[in-house]
């Protein structure tokens, strides 16, 4: 069940997660790949700290720009770090991870909706302990 | 120096359960004796303990749910007789033990019963289906095995020394919290959960590996054998959700060990969350159960009626969107904890969404049956009761999917038919029924049928006998988990489900008597052919039980029923193509799973009694354990060619011998 | 090391594998290629793995989500986020991704020194990024803001500490890595094994986004 493969060379089918392609010209190239990547992470990390301090964007939007450059940078890691593309040989590993990212929402999402529902029928605080006495 | 642990933890006062604990520790102090004395140690060390073989730890794991199995039932014969007796009388279990009794029969059933089964099963029957040799990784799939036996074991530990928790199976708080459990037994569970869900997370990412990378070669997805695709959706299930489970035990754990407000009524606590997050991981998991016992039902039918399986794609597709669906609808656990008439709506009608696609498979197993030629031997005897039994609880869940319904019914013991109805009707005749229909691949020999049958006839009317009345005291208003009630009307039906529970015992004795049996009989019940039921999958082509690489060359797969391809071009022609054997590499026995959960129960043990050296000292002991696995140069043995050779001509003569002419 | 080609029947199917660097062909189970290749695999069981550990993280951001205004009188979000040290930390796993990532083409282009400089740089941000939470975990309990004052602050050493367990089991494994390279060199296993730490270290990163916008940058505006 073993198989000795210099990785750069392997051109089947299926890639390991992490993997880079198999074009993937060598070192420089390589090094190249994770520099834009680490660019593109420090405008966005920057920008999202930039917009939670700042007074210049409409307020009520920040949360969802937050979010947004949020998702920007991880993709920007999927991307750039992790080498995942949409390309047939990487079909296994998107769809594992999209079967991730779907139930992350709906375990998230699912909860606070529950729970702020469950929240706002609660009895008041107050109202329970003297329930109590 | 030894924590909160002294002679006190041992219930000396406790008639029942010091002479039970004395009887187990005894019994299995003799079989320990014994195994020594006759020098099998060396045998069972080099077989089984440190063996990473699939088949191997399939048949551990089917060993561990039938042993539990005992356990668990043996709590539920003794809450069933404390309920026929408990009308204007306090029976003869106090309150503070029958509150144990009916945690560790929930525990025990669902975590240690039903889990190892499917998974044994799993485990057993997937690589040989999909024509490879092992598991993706089969020294993590060892580890896995041993940490769920070290789950057992902590939860049985909890008899004879100290207690056991008296949440019911899923510990709510503020019950579960420090101030109303402040004993060891929510600790015991906690943990003994904890240890035991890593080894379930590790079967999970093995089996899923295992399916979507190694198959034969020619065996593309969509001819992959039903049970690989609802092995593939429980297993990417366990994946999804035990993370969860692990999540909220770790807060309960935090709160009562550290002092945290997860669910604590003080400091912003909020109690529901637990159960909010708890039911995430559980709707799941009953799908992780059933999954693999709809696949089992796939295999059976399609064999005992000797027609390929209706409507492959069809299943598959309902396979996976049960898969799917089945993170849409945990709320329905909880209508009556005040979400609200919107949220209740939504997830009530989602529930009702996900009996469609179960609806899709029942008809499609009418069909493969319809026009084929039925044997009702025992498989397709748990089967088609699976059908009827299962199809009445499903109905019942629609019910209780009816919020307003729910209200009057949740925590009802309607709701303990419902329950007992698919999970007994569903995952464990599922799971009787693969049992007995892959026992002779795994040991050579056939399950002795006539006892097989009378076990079926038991167990089914005893079901029905112990179960139906529930659904009628779920409507009289009886609530689940009474130790003693005043209501007249409900004492005849208490009566009546003790005298199911009693036919349940005796099928349960038809299948002890059954394996002795078939053991004592295994020359006449021996099956030479290694397919004894003229099957259409892979498993039934190599010897039985399969040599510890599978197959002496991988099989090359052309069609949907691999084996019943490859049987009939043999049968077309006579010579079988000239073969080339070459050597193969199998991995080696390893005692690191062995000795992982060794460190793994002295953790558990310690954290629960807060002997906190000693914690560390496991903790230190496991991951030294770790490294010197990780260092090790050599992980596999090659088996050389001429033994393969040899091995499979023999295997071959005997099948040429079975194929007709 | 030998390697196993596995023959089918039909004879004139070319034999797989074989150590050989050329014919990789198919290795791929989807399209009936065949078993997948053990680098393929065994990746792709740590890609499972990586994902089940995002669930179990996703049900503590639940749980901080729900619990993030229950401060039972104590210090809120915004009294106890540290928005410097938050982008200090953010910097140094940030770049340690980095490092990583070049350490992980020295592997490739067989190069143990710049194997080692990659890991060891990567191995001090770590620290770096450890000894900043640690400091400020250690800051908060001084001024009686620990995780047993409040269902929110239990919801916030939980959720960031799981993520510094997680760091801290990473920086374990990144020198058990560098151990391994030295004692064994870049045999096959070992490759594969720095493949999975890769692809943990990397998922680290992308867990802290998450972390940083959430608790620390929402709190911050709350």
């Amino acid at each position: 069940m073993s198989h000795t493969h210099n990785h750069l060379h392997q051109h089947g089918h299926d890639f390991a997660p992490g993997d880079e392609r198999p074009d993937a010209e060598g070192i420089a190239e390589g090094i190249r790949n994770y520099l834009i990547g680490l660019g593109l992470a420090v405008l966005l990390t920057a920008t999202s700290f930039f917009i939670a301090g700042t007074h210049l964007v409409w307020q009520p939007s920040i949360p969802v720009a937050l979010i947004v450059l949020a998702i920007a940078q991880m993709g920007v890691h999927l991307v750039f770090f992790l080498h995942i593309t949409t390309g047939p040989e990487n079909t296994n590993n998107v769809m594992a991870l999209a079967f991730g990212v779907l139930i992350v929402f709906l375990v998230i999402g699912g909860s606070i909706w529950i729970m702020d529902h469950m929240n706002q029928n609660m009895i008041p605080m107050d109202q329970i302990m003297q329930m109590q006495r | 120096m030894f924590g909160k642990l002294s002679w006190a933890a041992i219930p000396f006062d406790q008639p029942i359960a010091i002479i039970t604990a004395g009887v187990v520790a005894l019994i299995a102090l003799g079989i320990v004796a014994w195994v020594i004395l006759r020098g099998h140690l060396p045998y069972l060390w080099r077989e089984w303990i440190t063996s990473v073989d699939h088949k191997r730890i399939g048949v551990m794991y089917t060993l561990l749910a039938l042993v539990m199995l005992l356990r668990g039932f043996s709590d539920a014969i003794m809450m069933r007789t404390q309920q026929a007796l408990a009308y204007h009388s306090a029976g003869y279990l106090p309150p503070e033990h029958y509150d144990q009794i009916f945690t560790a029969h929930g525990t025990i059933m669902i975590f240690f019963v039903a889990m190892p089964f499917v998974i044994g099963l799993m485990n057993f029957v997937v690589p040989l289906q999909l024509g490879v040799r092992d598991v993706a990784f089969p020294t993590l799939n060892s580890v896995g095995f041993w940490l769920t036996a070290t789950g057992a074991l902590l939860v049985n530990l909890s008899l004879g020394i100290g207690e056991f928790a008296r949440t019911g199976w899923l510990p709510y708080p503020p019950l579960s919290e420090l101030a109303y459990s402040p004993g060891v037994g929510v600790d015991y569970y906690l943990w003994a959960l904890q240890i035991s869900g890593i080894g379930t997370l590790i079967s999970g990412i093995n089996l899923v590996t295992t399916v979507l990378k190694l198959h034969a070669p020619g065996m593309t997805y969509l001819r992959m054998p039903m049970f690989c695709w609802t092995t593939l959706a429980s297993n990417l299930l366990i994946v999804a959700a035990f993370p969860i489970l692990t999540a909220t035990l770790a807060m309960l754990l935090l709160d009562r060990y550290l002092g945290f407000h997860f669910f604590t009524n003080a400091a912003g606590g909020n109690v529901m969350m637990f159960v909010n997050l708890i039911w995430a991981w559980g709707h799941p998991e009953v799908y992780i159960l059933v999954l693999p016992a709809f696949g089992i039902f796939s295999e059976v039918v399609a064999t005992f009626s000797r027609k390929p399986l209706f409507g492959y794609r069809s299943m598959v597709m309902a396979t996976m969107a049960i898969c799917i669906l089945s993170f849409m609808v945990w709320l329905h656990h909880f209508f009556t904890m005040g979400a609200g008439a919107d949220v209740n709506a939504i997830f009530g009608i989602a529930s009702m969404i996900i009996a469609v696609p179960t609806g899709v498979k029942i008809f499609n197993w009418l069909f493969t049956m319809y026009g084929g030629r039925v044997d009702f031997k025992t498989p397709m005897l748990w089967t088609v009761a699976f059908m009827v039994t299962f199809t009445i609880g499903g109905l019942t869940g629609v019910l209780l999917a009816v919020p307003p319904a729910d209200f009057l019914l949740h925590n009802s013991l309607f709701l303990i038919a419902h329950f007992h109805n698919v999970i007994i009707g569903g995952v464990l005749f599922g799971a009787f029924a693969g049992y007995t229909y892959w026992f002779p691949k795994a040991f050579g020999f056939k399950l002795h049928e006539g006892l097989g049958k009378a076990a079926f006839w038991f167990w089914f009317v005893g079901f029905y006998v112990a179960f139906m009345p529930l659904y009628v005291l779920g409507f009289l208003g009886m609530t689940r988990r009474m130790q003693h009630y005043d209501v007249a009307a409900w004492h005849p039906w208490t009566l009546v489900a003790e005298v199911g529970a009693i036919l349940i015992l005796i099928g349960i004795l038809c299948q002890v008597a059954q394996l002795v049996v078939s053991i004592r009989n295994r020359e006449e019940l021996r099956d030479v052919t290694g397919d004894p039921w003229d099957g259409r999958s892979l498993e039934w082509a190599t010897a039985s039980p399969p040599p510890v690489f599978n197959f002496a060359v991988m099989p090359h797969v052309e069609g949907e029923d691999a084996y019943w391809e490859i049987k009939e071009r043999a049968r077309a022609q006579e010579e079988p193509s000239q073969i080339t054997y070459e050597p193969i590499e199998m991995p080696r026995n390893s005692p690191t799973g062995f000795i992982c959960a060794f460190f793994a129960t002295i953790m558990g043990f310690s954290l629960i009694w807060h002997i906190w050296w000693l914690v560390i000292a496991g903790a230190v002991g496991a991951y030294a354990t770790f490294v010197v696995f990780a260092w090790r140069d050599r992980d596999e043995d090659t088996i050389p060619a001429e033994t393969v050779e040899q091995i499979d001509r023999a295997h071959r003569a005997a099948q040429r011998q079975a194929i007709p002419a | 090391m030998t390697s196993i080609p596995f023959t089918s029947e039909t004879p004139e199917r070319p034999r797989v594998g074989h150590g050989s660097h050329g014919h990789g062909h198919g290795h791929d189970a989807a399209t009936g290629g065949g078993p997948a290749s053990k680098r393929v695999f065994v990746a792709y069981g740590f890609w499972i793995f990586l994902l089940s550990d995002i669930i179990m993280f996703s049900a503590f951001f639940a749980a901080y989500a729900v619990l993030v205004k229950e401060t039972a009188g104590g210090p809120t979000a915004r009294d106890i986020v540290d928005l410097q040290n938050a982008a200090l930390e953010t910097a140094f796993l940030l770049a340690s991704s980095f490092t990583c990532g070049l350490a992980s083409i020295a592997v490739a282009a067989r190069s143990k020194l710049w194997f080692y400089v990659g890991m060891a740089v990567t191995c001090l941000f770590g620290l770096g990024f450890l000894s900043l939470e640690l400091a400020e975990f250690i800051h908060l309990i001084g001024t009686g803001a620990g995780p047993t004052r409040s269902a929110f602050l239990s919801a916030f050493f939980t959720l960031v500490g799981c993520h510094g367990l997680h760091v801290s089991i990473g920086i374990l494994w990144l020198l058990t890595m560098m151990a391994q390279v030295f004692a064994k060199g870049f045999r096959a296993d070992i490759e594969r094994r720095i493949l999975c730490f890769a692809l943990f270290w990397h998922a680290l990163d992308i867990i802290w986004v998450a972390l940083f916008t959430v608790v620390y940058l929402m709190g911050s505006i709350q």
